[in-house]
């Protein structure tokens, strides 16, 4: 046993030090960043959380806005973990494991996101059960570490053993993973219900304190998450003998423009609530899409976030333009920046803006809050090129049909 | 009503049952990882303590004794001059309550200034516990239209009126609620407090609170060391580390020796009043009784102790 784990840990080191050109050239473009990135955090944390643009009017900013679009992003397994395995829809099923490391990535980008927004990431210990001291069950951010914590080992332990057993050509442990799996689906509405209800919960602050929140997170999350997944897919089956059909692409982009759907449905009703009862709380969803008192800074992005998301509604609705990969992309593009905006700063932002006394103050990120997010986003990427690069030859022997040992057949959902 | 009384338990009640467990599990593992990484990293024996330590409040009272005189000599060598930390108990039979006359508030701000210096705020940045808002008469008490940033040459301006701001010291306090830690908890004579060496600065009771009454230190808070005030409390104002949540304690370090606070002292107008709810002759329960009183977004089901009146 100990053995076999070596062999799968030096195979697994060997395929990731494997590349063409292409592959250095990416993973040093991602180093750079990285660098960029620490030495960005590391002054923050000589200096304080001063160097960023936030203040006690606006304490919550653009890292929590990545959190929170991240979470989402982490959910959207399930996306495509559920048809795979409820309904047993093969096309996909092959490929659902993908989503799993796309999972993993973002929830360890997530985590590093709150890591840098805390003050005293050396006291980060507290949060642990039993060692720190877990505010539960009052606190939902205390709820929130628990269930990001739990999502990361079930999706660590399902990928690990799938890739484990896949390395060494032996078949999965069906009883083992499958449960594991199935837990997984309500483990991600948890975490993204659970993320929503930190802003949800909070009274104070009317721009949040709404009920369809957590619906609207959920509903989001189906769309960004796939859409990351779609474009994967497309890069694997060039550059891999992975064969992914049009067909599963096309099953996801459709069960995408639902989710779209939704999400913008509740968005409308979102705002017919604030307009037509017009009380003293529309401030800030009119700080948002109007600017008040010149103080501007995010409407150009809200109106780009709306935009993009009903234009990539419309081409993932229309059969011709789902079926067409320029088109297809296109809407990708567009869904992926809409929900990042809107699940990111917009959210955030205009819940502090104005502040619970009526102050304006406009925030705007500084370079250095932008240089440590882009460089966790490159952790994440280094993280998520790393994993594929490692299940990529399994999954690649697992489709000679002489072995037919990973998700196809094995797996039988009543 | 389960809720308020939730809050109200005493941290001592709350963390007994667990306090053996972990403070054995700290005290093999995290002892020995410390000692470790102490000699590693030749890091000073002060920080690697501080990294490990228990929740304050689980302590026994040797061991506080011990870090209230670690703090003290810490600060006297950063301010060249004696400090004293006390963590003066609550007084039975007291519930601090406040009043604010806003018919009497004229603006002038020097109950912030008094509260600056008193409770050893950051002077650069600067950090004010209070905020004293200039409301419009035309508008009357509307947050929206209200500015803390006013600057005339005398107050008060005829147009306007003012509502001071600080911690409104809830029976309901959505700040405790959210912290994912219990860095900030509600003692028994009613007070909101932070532990500054508990608290991890995520920021969460800034989110949650309605007054905007927690402040952040973004960087390392400046004090001049002849400014410094060096009757200090441990959960009051004492010297605090950047990356840390504060806030107002009701002169924490004052009150609970019987003393009134700082910006009740300071007030040119008697606008300020302080008392204990418990005790019906107090000033506060008089005004209560004789006056009309009201509290600030009563909506949001805080029910603070700070009661707001117009005594003409």
């Amino acid at each position: 046993m100990i053995r076999d784990i070596f062999s799968f840990v030096s195979g697994s080191a060997r395929l990731v030090l494997q590349g063409n050109r292409w592959y250095f050239a990416w993973i040093t473009f991602l180093g750079v960043l990285i660098v960029w990135g620490v030495t960005a955090w590391i002054q923050q944390l000589n200096q304080g959380l001063i160097v960023t643009n936030m203040r006690d009017q606006v304490s919550w900013a653009f890292y929590i806005g990545n959190f929170t679009f991240l979470v989402g992003v982490a959910a959207a397994a399930v996306m495509l973990v559920i048809p795979a395995y409820i309904y047993n829809w093969k096309p996909i099923k092959e490929i659902a494991i993908f989503g799993e490391l796309l999972a993993v990535s973002a929830i360890v980008m997530c985590m590093l996101f709150v890591l840098v927004d805390v003050g005293r990431p050396d006291r980060a210990w507290h949060l642990m059960p039993f060692f720190g001291s877990l505010n539960l069950p009052s606190s939902l951010l205390g709820w929130d570490v628990l269930v990001l914590n739990a999502y990361l080992v079930l999706n660590v332990v399902i990928v690990g053993h799938l890739l484990f057993t896949g390395f060494h050509k032996r078949p999965y442990r069906r009883r083992f993973v499958v449960p594991l799996l199935l837990f997984s689906i309500p483990a991600a509405v948890g975490i993204h219900t659970v993320t929503a209800f930190v802003y949800a919960g909070v009274a104070a602050r009317p721009f949040w304190n709404s009920a369809i929140l957590a619906p609207r997170f959920i509903a989001s999350a189906f769309c960004s998450g796939p859409a990351i997944l779609l474009i994967l897919f497309q890069i694997l089956r060039r550059t891999t003998s992975i064969e992914i059909k049009n067909e599963a692409i096309w099953k996801i982009a459709e069960l995408m423009a639902y989710a779209m759907f939704l999400n913008l449905f509740l968005f409308g009703a979102e705002i017919f609530r604030e307009y037509y009862s017009n009380t003293h709380h529309l401030i800030h969803t009119q700080y948002l899409f109007s600017g008040i008192h010149g103080h501007r800074a995010l409407v150009p992005f809200a109106w780009g976030s709306l935009i993009a998301s009903v234009i990539a509604f419309l081409l993932f609705l229309f059969p011709t333009t789902r079926r067409n990969l320029v088109t297809l992309n296109l809407g990708c593009l567009l869904i992926y920046s809409g929900v990042y905006i809107e699940k990111g700063m917009a959210l955030v932002i205009p819940g502090m803006t104005p502040d619970t006394l009526g102050e304006f103050y406009e925030y705007v990120p500084t370079l250095i809050e932008v240089r440590i997010g882009a460089g966790i986003f490159a952790i994440g990427f280094l993280l998520f090129t790393m994993l594929c690069k490692i299940a990529i030859p399994i999954l690649q022997e697992s489709e000679d049909p002489a072995e037919e040992d990973l998700p196809q057949a094995e797996v039988a959902v009543p | 009503m389960s809720d308020a009384d939730h809050n109200r338990q005493t941290p001592g009640d709350r963390f007994d049952r667990s306090t053996d467990r972990r403070s054995l599990l700290i005290s093999t593992g995290l002892t020995a990882m410390a000692a470790v990484s102490a000699s590693v990293a030749g890091a000073s024996t002060r920080f690697v303590e501080r990294l490990l330590r228990t929740r304050f409040t689980e302590l026994s009272s040797e061991r506080k004794a011990e870090i209230l005189a670690d703090l003290e000599q810490e600060y006297g060598e950063r301010y060249a001059r004696k400090v004293t930390v006390a963590d003066t108990p609550p007084m039975d039979g007291v519930e601090f309550g406040y009043g604010l006359d806003i018919a009497r508030c004229v603006g002038c701000r020097r109950c912030v200034y008094a509260c600056v210096h008193e409770n050893n705020q950051s002077r650069d940045p600067q950090i004010h516990w209070i905020r004293v808002l200039r409301m419009e008469k035309e508008h009357g008490i509307e947050l929206a239209e209200s500015t803390a940033y006013y600057e005339p040459e005398l107050v008060p301006e005829p147009d306007a009126f003012y509502l001071p701001v600080a911690c409104q010291q809830c029976r309901n306090p959505a700040c405790v609620k959210v912290c994912p830690v219990k860095a900030t908890w509600q003692e028994p004579d009613g007070i909101v407090v932070i532990d500054p060496d508990w608290c991890i600065g995520c920021r969460c009771c800034m989110s949650a609170c309605p007054y905007g009454a927690r402040h952040y230190n973004w960087t390392d808070p400046t004090i001049p060391a002849a400014e410094l005030n060096p009757d200090t409390h441990y959960l009051g104002n004492r010297p605090r580390p950047k990356g840390i949540v504060e806030k107002c304690s009701f002169c924490i370090q004052r009150t609970r020796k019987g003393r009134y606070p700082a910006c009740v002292e300071i007030c040119p107008v008697g606008a300020r009043k302080f008392g204990n709810l418990l005790d019906e002759t107090s000033e506060m329960r008089y005004l209560m009784r004789e006056k009309r009183v009201f509290v600030l977004k009563e909506e949001l089901n805080t029910r603070p102790r700070f009661y707001y009146f117009y005594a003409t």
